[in-house]
């Protein structure tokens, strides 16, 4: 209060002197204010550069080649999309050497397939689209004659005969996308590994993070009294929030990862494909971001907690409640809310962590669904990191994709998060 | 109401035969259950030893092996494992670069962010412009990663040119690191201001201050401790953010001080070599919790004081 007193004395002396300008202070003052009022548009203005950028990476023209030109291998003007399951059977039989059709025989016969199967593997296995060039969605609507320009010089360059080009609208955010595995090549890489990956590390980290981030809220401010070991844990809880998550990924490499492998790769439980001395799973990076939320999940409930009247706590003890019916059928069901509120929000800090998990995950390339908490794993923003690390353009565009995909399961989080917290909030006034 | 005439008689017979034990005894369960919840919060310390031990000795193996000296460590301007050289200057002049020019949009934006939401705003402006400031500080930090690569580096590149900017630089990574942190910096500020109490901007109206001399010259004085420990925590998140620097600021220790080249944070250097297949035994592997423990310890020195700069400020208004 001293400080703010002097202050005050300095700032009126300036201000006597300076009496005679009051347009001048004024105008200042105006000027300012215009100055503030930019700073906080600034931050929204960020935001939607960051989105408009997104958006503009997901769509747009795209310039492809082909092995075989498609319209050379249907017969009647049809295209391959409109062709039966049987022509397409047909154009794999006349298209391909024998081995390899051995080798799809033998992975699942081929009039077994359904039509949208036999399709995807005309177009990988014999038209093979390759990929030219990739435009953004604001190039593709208002420069479209640069486009072509640019097409004609990639043929000049690269020799190809601009007949054999197809230039078509992409939206990188398809189904397509979103239910197929992982792939190296662009056209046909997926989220649906990614994403699997994601779900399964989130539900092992709010099943270990948050009955323990509750009672370790209950235990500080309901049981602890003002001692040295309950001191310490408080203070221990808010700077282990501030540590870098980076670290936590170190701390998960070593103990779940290394110290505790036979336990997190499933070799002690028997799981199958199990290797003893390497615990890169999900159950490690799920128990990894366990300890990584659990400090704000602490936090956020101790607040909540606290809000709780203490003439609630009261009234119960008077009517000869313990202290667990107290905190069981009083504090916690009011409580609930702020809980549930916070708990959510840790767990959308959790969906876009990457750091820690590429530390815990490492090995990132994976095209099968994970089939337990013993499985490998990658997840949305690990992909998303590893799509943006590569220079090509059409891996920029499917990072683009799956970053709208992330931000898509943030915000349905976030809903949820205001939705439960309405329900509550009205069940219980 | 039937069913209560027929207990309370029964209930007051109960009582006649053997009076209320009113005396304190201990409930086996409600122990039990103490225990567990007083484990849970054990478990936050154990998290804390897991880390310093794990460091710890992961950083001991590293420096007892005859390859790194202390003194190398901390003064050789090369890190270049391959070759046996481990000098963590690169590393860190690059970290504390990225994080000067996220400094650089965070505090004065951060500031005026504040200062307008909490002197000039009206309710209803800051109902709108809070929310949208915490989206931006929910926006995973892979995607502002995303966003310094393809869309801020390239505009730099169309400023500077091309032959001045490189695809990967420290700069971009920095600013948009700023626009990260701004959220962060502007809530704290803002509480800071708003706990200044009116008093003190009446007394500055009174004796004929505008709206910005009592903003600038009363309130924001008085709140130095509140924006000070709002700074530290800020450039602590700063050394310690990861996915931005890693995309964006350049994959390979470079020791530079210029802004516009690409060098790697000490974040950025460990996600790198520890998301490829790294032997478990080797210098490399040890070296990368050496780095991991000095990150610690810059970053934990940070918050503690900032932390202890708001215990502080609590007790001189409250």
């Amino acid at each position: 209060m001293r400080r703010a007193k002097t202050s005050l004395l300095r700032s009126t002396d300036q201000i006597d002197l300076k009496l005679s300008n009051l347009p001048i202070r004024h105008r200042i003052g105006k000027i300012w204010r215009v100055v503030f009022l930019a700073s906080t548009v600034f931050g929204i203005i960020a935001l939607t550069i960051l989105m408009v950028d997104i958006v503009n990476d997901s769509f747009g023209y795209t310039a492809f080649t082909s092995k075989v030109d498609p319209t050379t291998l249907t017969t009647g003007g049809k295209t391959l999309d409109e062709s039966s399951a049987e022509e397409l059977i047909l154009i794999l039989e006349e298209n391909l050497k024998s081995n390899r059709l051995k080798t799809l025989e033998r992975e699942k016969a081929l009039s077994e397939r359904t039509t949208e199967d036999l399709l995807a593997l005309v177009n990988a296995e014999v038209v093979q689209p390759e990929i030219l060039a990739v435009w953004g969605l604001f190039d593709s609507l208002y420069k479209k004659e640069d486009i072509a320009i640019q097409v004609s010089e990639i043929c000049a360059r690269e020799k190809i005969d601009p007949k054999q080009v197809k230039i078509i609208f992409m939206n990188w955010f398809n189904r397509k996308f979103i239910t197929s595995p992982q792939s190296s090549d662009a056209l046909y890489a997926g989220i649906r590994t990614a994403i699997l990956g994601s779900l399964y590390i989130i539900i092992i980290t709010i099943i270990v993070a948050f009955p323990i981030g509750i009672g370790a809220s209950i235990y500080l401010q309901e049981y602890a009294t003002e001692n040295r070991i309950n001191e310490l844990i408080q203070t221990n809880i808010n700077n282990l929030a501030g540590v870098p998550s980076i670290i936590y990924g170190m701390l998960g490499l070593t103990i779940f990862v290394r110290v505790l492998a036979p336990l997190t790769s499933g070799a002690v439980f028997g799981y199958s494909n199990a290797d003893p001395n390497n615990g890169r799973t999900i159950l490690s990076a799920g128990l990894t971001m366990a300890l990584l939320i659990l400090p704000v999940i602490i936090i956020n409930s101790q607040e909540a907690i606290k809000s709780v009247p203490k003439s609630l706590r009261e009234a119960s003890y008077g009517v000869g409640g313990t202290k667990w019916q107290t905190v069981w059928h009083h504090v916690l069901p009011n409580a609930l809310p702020g809980i549930l509120t916070g708990t959510i929000l840790s767990m959308s800090r959790a969906i876009g962590e990457t750091a820690p998990l590429v530390i815990v995950g490492a090995s990132t390339y994976i095209t099968f669904d994970p089939d337990g908490v013993f499985s490998k794993f990658t997840t949305l923003p690990i992909q998303i990191y590893q799509w943006t690390s590569r220079p090509q353009d059409e891996f920029r565009a499917l990072a683009a994709a799956a970053i709208i995909g992330l931000l898509i399961m943030l915000l349905a989080l976030n809903a949820a998060a205001i939705l439960l917290r309405n329900h509550f909030s009205k069940r219980l006034q | 109401m039937a069913s209560n005439y027929e207990t309370i008689p029964h209930s007051n017979a109960y009582y006649t035969r053997k009076p209320l034990d009113l005396s304190k005894h201990t409930q086996p369960g409600e122990v039990l259950i103490q225990g567990f919840l007083f484990f849970c919060g054990l478990l936050s310390i154990l998290t804390t030893i897991g880390i310093i031990f794990v460091l710890f000795e992961e950083s001991l193996r590293f420096f007892t092996s005859p390859e790194v000296s202390l003194v190398e460590f901390f003064t050789s301007t090369f890190w270049q494992p391959k070759i046996g050289d481990f000098g963590i200057l690169p590393l860190l002049i690059a970290t504390l670069m990225t994080t000067f020019f996220a400094m650089l949009i965070a505090i004065p934006v951060g500031l005026c962010v504040a200062i307008y939401l909490s002197e000039y705003a009206q309710e209803r402006t800051r109902n709108v412009i809070k929310p949208t400031l915490e989206v931006l500080a929910g926006i995973p930090t892979v995607v502002y990663g995303y966003f310094a690569l393809t869309w801020f580096t390239p505009m730099l590149r169309g400023v500077f040119g091309d032959n001045t900017v490189q695809v990967y630089n420290t700069a971009s990574a920095g600013l948009v690191m700023g626009i990260l942190i701004l959220p962060l910096i502007a809530t704290m500020c803002e509480d800071a201001l708003h706990a200044v109490p009116r008093a003190l901007r009446e007394a500055a109206y009174g004796v004929g201050a505008t709206k910005l001399e009592t903003s600038i010259k009363i309130v924001v004085p008085a709140a130095t401790s509140g924006i000070a420990a709002a700074i530290i925590l800020g450039i602590s998140r700063a050394i310690g953010e990861t996915m931005i620097v890693a995309i964006a600021a350049g994959a390979g220790p470079n020791f530079t001080l210029n802004p516009f080249k690409g060098a790697e944070t000490i974040t950025g250097h460990i996600v790198r070599i520890s998301g490829g297949d790294l032997s478990w035994e080797s210098i490399d592997y040890n070296s990368l919790f050496a780095l991991a423990l000095v990150l610690f310890f810059i970053t934990l020195a940070l918050n503690m004081i900032s932390q202890r700069i708001i215990k502080k400020f609590r007790e001189e208004y409250e």
